[in-house]
């Protein structure tokens, strides 16, 4: 007698049709599973794994042999048809480079040499996956689109409006890459994973024997190949043409006593604290990055710690632009625990955050996303 | 599902006929062609039948049939084979700079086994084509050096059908004194083809591309001509494509070719017909499509068409999961589309592109079969241009 988890456990999907569902599927155990649990709840399903981007440019990035276990690898590919032939439906590969290169390395590599840290993720979401992917769904004739993403989707009633969820295991909550989905994409997508943990899915994709059950996780950004995204970002200048060691500057105290230089802005992320060393006998951590005077300002972790900032590109998920300021839990990097904050909407796309006490290094080109308990109320990009 | 197949160009079922003369050599008359006793000789009897059938399909002799694992060996043979014989220190070759004249539109056997050369120092010239996919045989004349060692180009194009003027180009080979290499991996079978009359000295065939396996192919090579061996080995085939000889293939394609050279004037007529059918029936009912390349001979089978306004890949697969299978471009590794380096070099911009589907008929091509095809294609346009917001935003700009 087996314990695994039910299939018919499972919440029914929350617009039920008998239409076609597309599946995002990366040959992963997540996204795999997904087409499972899809298919056992009687939807007919098509699978499309997105080749984003060509394992073989930059070479100098790869080791030898075949790509291995990254997206976009062969390997990953075949899994995915794999799983398809195993459940057997449809499986199609469909191909995004453009897409992806356009809209989310090129803005990657941008954002870091403008001495920013992005979130590749979130572009990924909402300007490949759910845009053109969700897209090619529905011109297909599947009208919704079904992801591997921790997180879950509720229409609210009363509002009328589609509300974004943190997933019910925390440990996997996805939902701060997602804040930038809009309400037509929401109303597309369904999360199936969003009410399972990590081990549910595992049992889940077990229990069907997916032949990518026990496929190891891939934590890394999927088309920096070694997971040195400093490499990736010289490698991809060179590409380009720029020349990344003519961008050498100075590194600063914040009263501006050069203490060293720098090999290029790439190189630094606020709060960082690797290869600073030491004043009067306290670390040193990255405080802010200037693309103009092309300087890394250093100092005391103290200095880290700010209330304010603000964003632009801000999306509202479970409201219209509130117009009062709003309280909310306000999360500012993926691990970081919500703080408490009051977030007052500018215009229709810039909103400042005011956290109740000061968070330490609130970084440009990351998201903050405002919780109102589990539910998403927004985010934006922080400036 | 009822499922239609108008993907030939892209592979063909394997003829009963020809599956029929394969089997005996799997378990039955398993020998090794090259070993001496009874076992062996049958086998070299049935690889010897073979290499006269697909000689005769040509118009070439016997002797001068080399079977390989396919097109994309029989290309590289061809193109490696004479370039590294030029560079031989025993070569008559004028320059140590080999020099080859190719087509923007070859095949990637051909293109990247060319641009191989290229990184290997060799001078490779691809010419242009105008925009139904013709080379000019003038070009190719004004191209040659005195170091040009090889031209190489294709017969009939992959994704167009398009047949090049080969018999003109093989007299310019021929009066320069240059190798004349052709892929006719898309051709044979399809049209009637002399190797005396093209003038060429080497020509690719895959198998499976005409009703016989995958997996095996062959090279024809004229007799004096001097090139390099690809891969070293044993003695099979006169030691020039060492490897032990593939019988059950290599008896699937000569019956192929021997089926080929029977039915092709009469397939043809019918295929023809039916292509017309297909490509007339749509652009009447498809508002603004064309047809890529119509304006240049064409193989029987195939015909490229341009549906603005809709990504191609969406087609395709919206088309499958209705039962149609068709393409886009060539087929990569993973399956993705790539965009087609053809369609690019007759002309369209991207766009335009991503928005031809090749549609390619076949000897089990039926008339329901293109019914079928009218019906589906038509409405599955309309519904991917429904949510294109290319094609709507041109729509209402219309007057």
């Amino acid at each position: 007698m087996t314990t695994a988890t039910q299939f018919d456990s499972l919440p029914t999907p929350a617009t039920p049709t008998a239409g076609l569902v597309a599946i995002a599927m990366s040959g992963g155990v997540d996204s795999s599973t997904v087409a499972a649990v899809m298919q056992q709840q009687g939807r007919p399903i098509v699978g499309l794994t997105m080749q984003l981007w060509n394992q073989r440019r930059l070479p100098e990035l790869q080791g030898h042999g075949p790509a291995q276990h990254r997206c976009c690898s062969l390997d990953d590919v075949y899994d995915a048809k794999r799983v398809a032939q195993h459940l057997n439906f449809p499986h199609y590969v469909v191909n995004f480079e453009e897409q992806f290169e356009e809209r989310v390395v090129r803005p990657f590599v941008d954002q870091y040499l403008a001495g920013r840290t992005p979130i590749a993720c979130t572009n990924c979401n909402t300007d490949v996956k759910f845009e053109p992917l969700l897209r090619m769904a529905r011109q297909i004739g599947a009208e919704r689109l079904a992801t591997g993403h921790y997180a879950r989707i509720r229409r609210n009633d009363a509002s009328g409006r589609w509300e974004l969820l943190r997933a019910r295991d925390d440990s996997k909550d996805q939902s701060y890459f997602l804040w930038g989905l809009t309400q037509e994409q929401l109303s597309r997508s369904d999360f199936p994973l969003g009410e399972l943990t990590k081990e549910e899915v595992r049992a889940l994709a077990r229990r069907v024997n997916l032949p990518v059950a026990e496929k190891p996780e891939s934590m890394e950004l999927c088309f920096v190949p070694n997971g040195s995204y400093v490499q990736f970002i010289e490698s991809y200048s060179r590409e380009r043409g720029v020349a990344l060691d003519q961008h050498e500057g100075e590194i600063v105290t914040e009263d501006g006593t050069v203490i060293g230089r720098h090999n290029g802005l790439h190189q630094f992320t606020i709060g960082q604290r690797k290869g600073l060393g030491f004043a009067a006998g306290k670390p040193l951590y990255v405080l802010s990055i200037d693309p103009q005077s092309n300087r890394v300002v250093v100092g005391e972790d103290d200095a880290l710690r700010t209330t304010v900032c603000e964003l632009e590109n801000v999306n509202w998920i479970s409201c219209e632009q509130p117009g009062a300021p709003l309280r909310a839990d306000v999360k500012i990097r993926h691990k970081h625990p919500p703080a408490p904050a009051t977030v007052t909407a500018l215009d229709a796309t810039r909103a400042r955050v005011t956290f109740d006490s000061p968070q330490r290094a609130i970084t440009p080109g990351q998201a903050a996303v405002f919780y109102s308990g589990h539910v998403v109320l927004g985010g934006g990009w922080i400036r | 599902m009822n499922r239609v197949y108008l993907d030939f160009n892209a592979t063909t079922p394997v003829e009963p006929e020809v599956l029929d003369a394969m089997l005996p050599y799997f378990s039955a008359e398993f020998g090794n062609a090259a070993s001496i006793h009874t076992f062996g000789q049958k086998g070299r009897a049935a690889v010897e039948t073979a290499r006269e059938s697909v000689a005769k399909l040509i118009g070439a002799r016997a002797q001068e049939i080399v079977f390989t694992s396919g097109g994309t060996e029989s290309d590289n043979h061809a193109i490696f084979g004479v370039v590294e014989q030029s560079l031989l220190p025993a070569s008559l070759s004028r320059n140590s700079v080999p020099h080859i004249i190719s087509t923007a539109v070859e095949h990637e056997a051909v293109l990247n086994t060319c641009q191989a050369l290229e990184k290997a120092g060799s001078g490779v010239t691809y010419l242009s084509v105008d925009r139904h996919g013709l080379v000019n045989p003038d070009s190719v004349r004004r191209s040659i050096r005195p170091e040009t060692v090889l031209i190489t180009v294709m017969h009939a194009n992959n994704e167009l059908g398009t047949v090049q003027p080969l018999e003109e180009i093989g007299r310019i080979a021929s009066e320069a004194d240059v190798y004349f290499h052709t892929d006719a991996v898309q051709s044979a079978g399809k049209i009637p083809i002399d190797v005396n009359a093209l003038g060429v000295d080497l020509l690719s065939i895959s198998g499976h591309k005409l009703y016989a396996p995958k997996g095996v192919g062959a090279l024809y090579i004229r007799g004096g001509t001097h090139l390099r061996q690809l891969l070293y080995g044993g003695h099979h085939q006169r030691g020039f494509r060492p490897g032990t000889e593939n019988v059950p293939g290599i008896v699937g394609l000569g019956k192929a070719a021997e089926l080929a050279s029977k039915s092709l004037a009469q397939d043809n007529k019918r295929i023809s017909a039916l292509r017309d059918k297909l490509e007339q029936g749509l652009l009447a009912r498809v508002p603004d499509s064309r047809v890529n390349g119509g304006a240049a001979p064409r193989t029987p089978n195939t015909t490229n068409l341009l549906f603005p306004g809709l990504e191609g890949e969406a087609l395709v697969i919206a088309l499958d999961l209705k039962g149609l299978a068709c393409s886009t471009g060539a087929a990569c590794s993973s399956g993705a589309v790539e965009p087609s380096h053809v369609l690019t070099a007759i002309g369209l911009p991207p766009e335009e592109a991503r928005a031809s589907l090749r549609f390619s008929l076949g000897r089990h091509t039926s008339a329901e079969d293109i019914e079928f095809a009218l019906q589906v294609i038509p409405a599955a346009v309309a519904q991917l241009r429904e949510l294109s917001p290319t094609y709507r935003r041109e729509a209402a700009a219309r007057p």
